[in-house]
């Protein structure tokens, strides 16, 4: 732990990234959304192609999104052949979201996307709740993927595992460079009139608000027991949202349900991170990262004077118009 | 290129049990009719695909249909209001047919009264549920309608005219049968509705496409 609070302290910080949650947009169709964003992470992409799941793909309900998309995908030939070439001229550096059955298949792909030069960096999707059999562990897939690859190695995970931070530590021990956390919830949805589940596939994942805490939870656990650098996402909506993943622990945001509802959330998103960070006493939202573990050192202000800037503040952030008005 | 602005709500009107929400127009351009609008729904976390009813000057009218959370949030604005509006999306009516025939179903003439309006007022054929719903019939030019249990169907003419038709999908599926080039209005549950999230895959000639980038408006083809 002492490690990665550390890496957040020195003042070579530098500024969160802002990315698309893998599999939340199609960056051909959507080329400025992606270029308002630091980085672009791709659709997973699985060995064979996959049509995806049958409809009905998403239900609304009051506290997120269900969706059932089932990984739909070309596959990693027509991806490397007809999607690669298009998306590395967006000019926005590339993640490419790897996807699998098995760890031999998860490495294939990895190998094949080892001398593009257009990829970035790789996340392994180890935790899609849409495909059934996922085999091997994830440690074992991080594995087979670090021998075939120098490219930075992201181990996606779900908050639905006994121990995320056990499973953190071994992927870290097998290789892998940074964690995205987190990943979808299986969830149901039933129609009010005739109880029978909304969705084509009766279960899909759960994003939006409601994982809010859930990914908080885990980036914390995760800062709390690995050094690997944290990519945070589930439900982040407002500037607010991302810092306080920043303050978990993560090092960079990742955006997904939001951009559905609004595809200029990035500019937004990034403009309200700086102004929150800066109401709260932080130079910039990098020197957040980390803060929810009690780290002092190296800020510009103390939580002292952070503590007591914040009743003027409360009424800035949008928690209490009641005092806003009586001041 | 994506356009999405903070509309102001001018008017929200009943139309028998449907109500008309009518915006102003702001940076928002009406577009080729039965192309869609995402609306942002309040309170809601996705906003709803939306066709465009009218479009008289510096206005954009919607025709809302309140079956659910995300409608009767939008039936329940008031005038001052303001709302998110992204559009317009995909692909709407091809224009340049010479005899067009308008046919609409319950909710599904909501395109139509922008439609005969950038066509001139061609003959249309309207169905409805009950005497209620058809007054909503009084937006479409020409209207000739029919109330369940007459339908659209069986009033249509012999001769071969052009069909541009929006309705529920049996509806749709009966016009295709009769009338295999017609161009037809279809619905999906649409998430983003700019091409971002496949939630709105629908099967056209045996693959699975995204109807908010094909569609929603189709000649033939769909499953
Ligand atoms: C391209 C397009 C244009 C549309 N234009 C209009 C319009 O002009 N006026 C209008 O009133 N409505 C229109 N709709 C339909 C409207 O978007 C849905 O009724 C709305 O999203 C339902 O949201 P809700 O929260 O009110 O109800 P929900 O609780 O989401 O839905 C209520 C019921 O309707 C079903 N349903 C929801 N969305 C759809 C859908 N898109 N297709 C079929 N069934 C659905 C649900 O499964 C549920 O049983 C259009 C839809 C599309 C795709
Ligand atoms: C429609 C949709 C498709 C998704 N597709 C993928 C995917 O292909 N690969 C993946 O790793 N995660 C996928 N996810 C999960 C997101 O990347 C993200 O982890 C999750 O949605 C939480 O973020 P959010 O609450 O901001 O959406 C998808 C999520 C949604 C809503
Ligand atoms: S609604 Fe998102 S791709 Fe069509």
């Amino acid at each position: 732990m002492a490690e990665t609070l550390r890496r957040g302290a020195g003042p070579e910080r530098r500024p969160p990234l802002i990315l698309n949650a893998s599999g939340c947009l199609d960056a051909l169709t959507a080329p400025a959304v992606a270029r308002s964003l630091d980085a672009f992470v791709t659709k997973t992409v699985t060995p064979l192609p996959r049509g995806g799941n049958p409809p009905v793909r998403i239900a609304e309900t009051d506290v997120g999104l269900l969706n059932s998309i089932g990984l739909a995908n070309l596959g990693i030939d027509a991806f490397l052949e007809r999607q690669l070439p298009r998306l590395g001229e967006l000019g926005v550096p590339l993640w490419v979201s790897v996807g699998g059955f098995a760890a031999d298949g998860y490495a294939a792909s990895c190998a094949r996307l080892e001398g593009r030069p257009e990829v970035e960096a790789l996340e392994l999707n180890l935790s899609c709740p849409n495909v059934d059999g996922a085999a091997g562990t994830a440690a074992e897939i991080v594995l087979a993927c670090r021998r075939v690859t120098a490219k930075p190695l992201y181990a996606k995970l779900s908050a639905a595992t006994w121990d995320l931070g056990e499973t953190a530590r071994a992927v870290e021990a097998a290789g892998a460079d940074g964690l995205s956390l987190v990943n979808t919830l299986r969830g149901l949805a039933l129609d009010e009139r005739t109880l029978q589940p909304r969705l084509g596939t009766a279960l899909g994942g759960l994003s939006g608000p409601a994982l809010r805490p859930v990914a908080l939870a885990a980036v914390y656990a995760c800062a709390r027991v690995t050094t690997l650098p944290i990519v945070g996402m589930g439900g982040v909506a407002r500037g607010r949202d991302a810092l306080a993943l920043l303050a978990a622990g993560a090092s960079r945001v990742a955006l997904g349900t939001v951009l559905f509802g609004d595809p200029q959330a990035p500019a937004r998103i990034r403009a309200e991170l700086a102004e929150e960070a800066a109401l709260l006493g932080f130079r910039t939202p990098a020197e957040a990262v980390g803060a929810a573990h009690g780290r002092e050192d190296g800020r510009s202000a103390t939580l002292d004077q952070r503590l007591r800037s914040f009743p003027q503040n409360t009424c800035k952030l949008g928690t209490n118009e009641a005092v806003d008005r009586r001041s | 290129m994506l356009r999405r602005a903070a509309l102001s709500v001018l008017g929200v009107e009943p139309v028998g049990p449907y109500t008309l929400l009518r915006l102003r127009r702001g940076a928002i351009r009406p577009g080729v009719p039965g192309q869609l609008f995402m609306l942002e729904a309040p309170g809601r976390l996705l906003p709803r695909p939306m066709s465009l009813c009218l479009a008289p000057p510096g206005e954009l009218g919607f025709l809302i249909d309140p079956i659910g959370p995300g409608t009767r949030a939008l039936a329940c604005l008031e005038p001052g209001d303001e709302l998110g509006v992204l559009g317009p999306l995909g692909h709407g009516f091809r224009l340049d047919v010479e005899r067009p025939l308008l046919v609409g179903g319950g909710i599904g003439i909501a395109p139509l009264p922008y439609l005969s309006e950038r066509l001139g007022h061609p003959p249309a054929l309207v169905g409805f549920r009950s005497e209620w719903h058809a007054e909503a019939a009084a937006l479409v030019p020409r209207a000739e309608v029919v109330v369940e249990p007459t339908l659209v169907t069986e009033r249509l003419p012999e001769e071969p005219w052009d069909v541009l038709a929006c309705g529920p999908e049996p509806m749709l599926r009966a016009l295709r049968r009769l009338a295999p080039s017609a161009q037809l209005a279809w619905e999906a549950p649409m998430a983003c509705g700019y091409g971002a999230c496949y939630s709105c895959a629908v099967e056209l000639d045996g693959e699975w496409q995204r109807l908010c980038v094909e569609g929603p408006v189709l000649s033939g083809g769909l499953r």
